[in-house]
């Protein structure tokens, strides 16, 4: 080994800062190593700044009494709950509109998107004109606008009325609410057996496909499983659901089921923006596919709506899919605006419980840990069903 | 011979008849557009009549019968929008509450923006070059003018407000924001561990929350963690979390586009002698960025409309202004204006945005066409 001109700096040290794999070592050590110094002062500060507030870390606040009332709830809840129970409203207030807001925009993004490719001029304008404008004003405007609107609706006196049986006001919408009766458990566990049945019927007509090639119009069996079965055994055994509708008394309404203008809002707003969102993303997948799969497709002799169902939707969605994934999560992650109009999620809650209680780390800790499971959960969901669709490669 | 004749003895032409007006010509452009079949005839009826529900009232409400001048509400009578708040209020709808003798500093802040973008974002700008300069000098330049300093009188940022908070917020995050998702996506990739997973962790955990959250961490959290002497000034820890915010999507945009340069491109560099940053910055990342442009300006137009979220923790950017003067008994009830004007205002610069970034992938695409 040839050794280096005298004066230079001595073998092994040259080796070290020349030799990538060393370098590579020594940088991570380094970055280590400050790090680990950083997060000693941030221990050391925090409890030092926690014993001079009084305060007493850990998560026995969630017992104690939370002394505040949520007007919008799932489970059952009053103001001598505990924070903890809270919380758990405030999740759920999350859950429900998150989950609202994914099926309307699944359904105006995948309309929207489809009408964005119509051959017709005007309508595919128009529907650009709807999703530039929502794609490029902030949400949290769109949210405000809308509980604006819906808070400006007539005083509950003057409530308007659609048919009679759903009543619009400055309070919300007040819908007539399902009451089950005995008999509805026939019709579910109907609407179960409908929809096994559809599945075994898909099974058999592709595995009949495959060995004789002869096709069951399985669509059309499909929904007479799931929605004809349990309408028969709903006939049968008697309409098993009241409703219970509301009726105006004098300043109020009495029965029925009052939506809070401030879900209401929040649903709309959610919807419409990532809706916008959904379409670009169906458009885009709908043009991925290829002029030629569907020319060849026309001329196996597939009909135009077969070429749609069998040949380009198959192919799109596997386009579509990835990022759809991530417009969900976007819209979960977007629902905690809900703090701006009052809609009681679990952010907004969570601040309450903050400012009440003072764990400020512990509220941060829980909001973080709930919306990083709820992403990890949809993303292996969706990640799932992407394996399922994926091109099988050679 | 009386065998018939299939073809006529002809010596010239037959002149060319002119298409058929209803395929060519205005007349053909709408049978094909607009009636193409039974289904597109409905549809287009179907459009006609939304239309005609909705914007007549829409043009009724905010030009024909509203009113433009008055010192309050009480000025406007019509059945449509008041807009007299408008003369009244975009000093502070722009500035916010930013000294008002002073404004010009944000003026001259703004139009030096053109100069400092145009070598950036436009070929052919004259003196491109020595502009290119002042294009990296721009950020401390805008900061001396609004902040103060250098004989200028200050302004702390608690007056910085309106439409100016929000531009200064959306700047800066799109300034850090390319340099720290770039950083992050390389880490990302990288084949020392320590880079990979603090890399992958910072980018999960952050696009796992909702910026909101991210906000009162900023706001509650770092209090704790900082000894009580020291505090930071609570629009640099706006611009902090959400440059951080964004980056976390912005790596993996710029991530998506490295993966889909092939390996080759970055051994041919290593070949050539390129040491690992030469080979990134000079071969693989300009590739990669093309390849991402358009998810780039998408997480720019986001971060630019979430800069309305400082809202949530009390700062009142153009959207909280716009919220105040809702609830001031002067103008009370012209939410709609207010919110319709602030609208306008995103609108504009968001839908340029994702316009130029249309322009460029044209600009930039050197793939051959067949």
């Amino acid at each position: 080994m040839r050794q280096g001109p005298a004066g230079r700096a001595s073998a092994p040290l040259r080796g070290v800062l020349t030799d990538e794999r060393a370098r590579g070592l020594l940088f991570q050590l380094a970055v280590v190593l400050v790090l680990a110094g950083l997060v000693a002062v941030i221990v050391a500060n925090t409890i030092a700044n926690l014993q001079r507030a009084g305060l007493a870390s850990g998560f026995g606040f969630l017992t104690d009494p939370a002394f505040f009332d949520i007007n919008q709830r799932l489970i059952s809840y009053s103001s001598t709950s505990t924070f903890g129970r809270a919380l758990a409203v405030g999740l759920l207030n999350t859950v429900l509109v998150s989950a609202m807001g994914i099926a309307a925009a699944t359904v105006v993004g995948f309309l929207a998107g489809i009408l964005r490719l119509s051959p017709n001029w005007l309508v595919s304008r128009l529907v650009g004109v709807y999703v530039e404008v929502t794609r490029n004003v902030p949400l949290l405007l769109q949210i405000i606008f809308w509980w604006t609107v819906l808070t400006a609706l007539p005083k509950v006196r003057e409530s308007l009325s659609i048919g009679g049986s759903v009543f619009l006001n400055n309070r919300g919408v007040r819908l007539p609410a399902p009451l089950l009766e005995a008999g509805f458990a026939w019709v579910a566990a109907a609407l179960l057996v409908g929809i096994a049945a559809a599945v075994a019927v898909s099974i058999w007509a592709r595995r009949r496909r495959d060995r004789s090639g002869r096709t069951f119009p399985v669509g059309w069996a499909g929904l007479a499983l799931v929605a004809g079965l349990p309408l028969l055994v709903y006939w049968i055994a008697g309409a098993p659901v009241g409703w219970d509708m509301p009726e105006r008394t004098r300043f109020n309404f009495r029965g029925g089921l009052n939506v809070t203008p401030e879900l209401v809002a929040l649903w709309f707003a959610l919807s419409l923006y990532t809706g916008a969102f959904i379409a670009e993303i169906v458009r885009a997948g709908i043009l991925s596919v290829g002029k030629g799969q569907i020319e060849a497709a026309l001329a196996l002799g597939l009909r135009p709506g077969q070429t749609m169902r069998l040949i380009v939707i198959p192919q799109a969605l596997r386009v579509v899919i990835p990022p759809l994934t991530s417009q969900y999560l976007n819209l979960t992650k977007n629902s905690s605006l809900a703090i701006a109009i009052g809609y009681q999620d679990l952010v907004s809650i969570g601040g309450t419980i903050l400012n009440q209680s003072g764990q400020a780390l512990e509220v941060v800790g829980i909001w973080m840990a709930v919306y990083l499971s709820l992403s990890l959960l949809t993303s292996l969901f969706m990640n799932w069903y992407n394996r399922h669709i994926a091109l099988v490669e050679r | 011979m009386t065998a018939p004749s299939f073809h006529r003895n002809q010596s010239e032409m037959v002149a060319a008849r002119s298409a058929p007006i209803t395929t060519v010509g205005p007349l053909g452009w709408l049978r094909t557009n607009l009636f193409s079949s039974w289904a597109s005839t409905a549809l287009t009826a179907a459009a006609l009549y939304f239309l005609w529900l909705v914007v007549p009232p829409i043009l009724d409400w905010a030009v024909l019968d509203a009113g433009f001048a008055g010192e309050d509400r009480f000025a406007c009578t019509g059945a449509g929008a008041c807009w007299a708040w408008v003369d009244q209020r975009i000093a502070q709808f722009l500035y916010g509450f930013y000294t008002a003798d002073q404004t010009w500093r944000v003026d001259l802040a703004v139009l030096l923006l053109v100069p400092a973008l145009a070598p950036l974002l436009f070929e052919r700008v004259p003196f491109a070059r020595h502009l290119r300069w002042f294009s990296l000098a721009y950020p401390a330049v805008a900061a001396v003018l609004l902040v103060g300093g250098l004989g200028l009188e200050g302004v702390t940022t608690d007056k910085f407000g309106g439409f100016m908070l929000n531009l200064t917020v959306g700047l800066a995050g799109i300034v850090l924001s390319l340099p720290v998702g770039i950083l992050l996506a390389i880490g990302r990739r990288s084949r020392m561990p320590v880079a990979r997973i603090l890399s992958t962790a910072f980018i999960e955990i952050v696009r796992g929350v909702p910026l909101i959250t991210l906000l009162f961490v900023s706001n509650i959290i770092l209090p704790i963690f900082l000894p009580p002497e020291v505090t930071i000034d609570s629009l640099i820890r706006v611009m902090i979390i959400v440059t951080a915010f964004a980056s976390a999507y912005m790596a993996e945009v710029i991530r998506g586009g490295l993966q889909a340069i092939p390996r080759g491109q970055f051994e041919a560099a290593q070949a050539l002698g390129l040491g690992y940053w030469q080979s990134m910055g000079l071969i693989v990342l300009p590739q990669a960025l093309k390849v991402s442009i358009p998810g780039i300006v998408n997480t720019f137009i986001g971060l630019f409309k979430d800069t309305t979220l400082v809202i949530i923790i009390g700062l009142f950017d153009l959207l909280g202004i716009g919220n105040a003067m809702v609830s001031d008994p002067n103008w009370l009830g012209l939410a709609t204006e207010a919110y319709v004007f602030i609208a306008a205002f995103f609108f504009v610069i968001c839908f340029s945005m994702s316009r130029y970034s249309i322009h460029l992938e044209k600009r930039l695409d050197t793939e051959e066409r067949r």
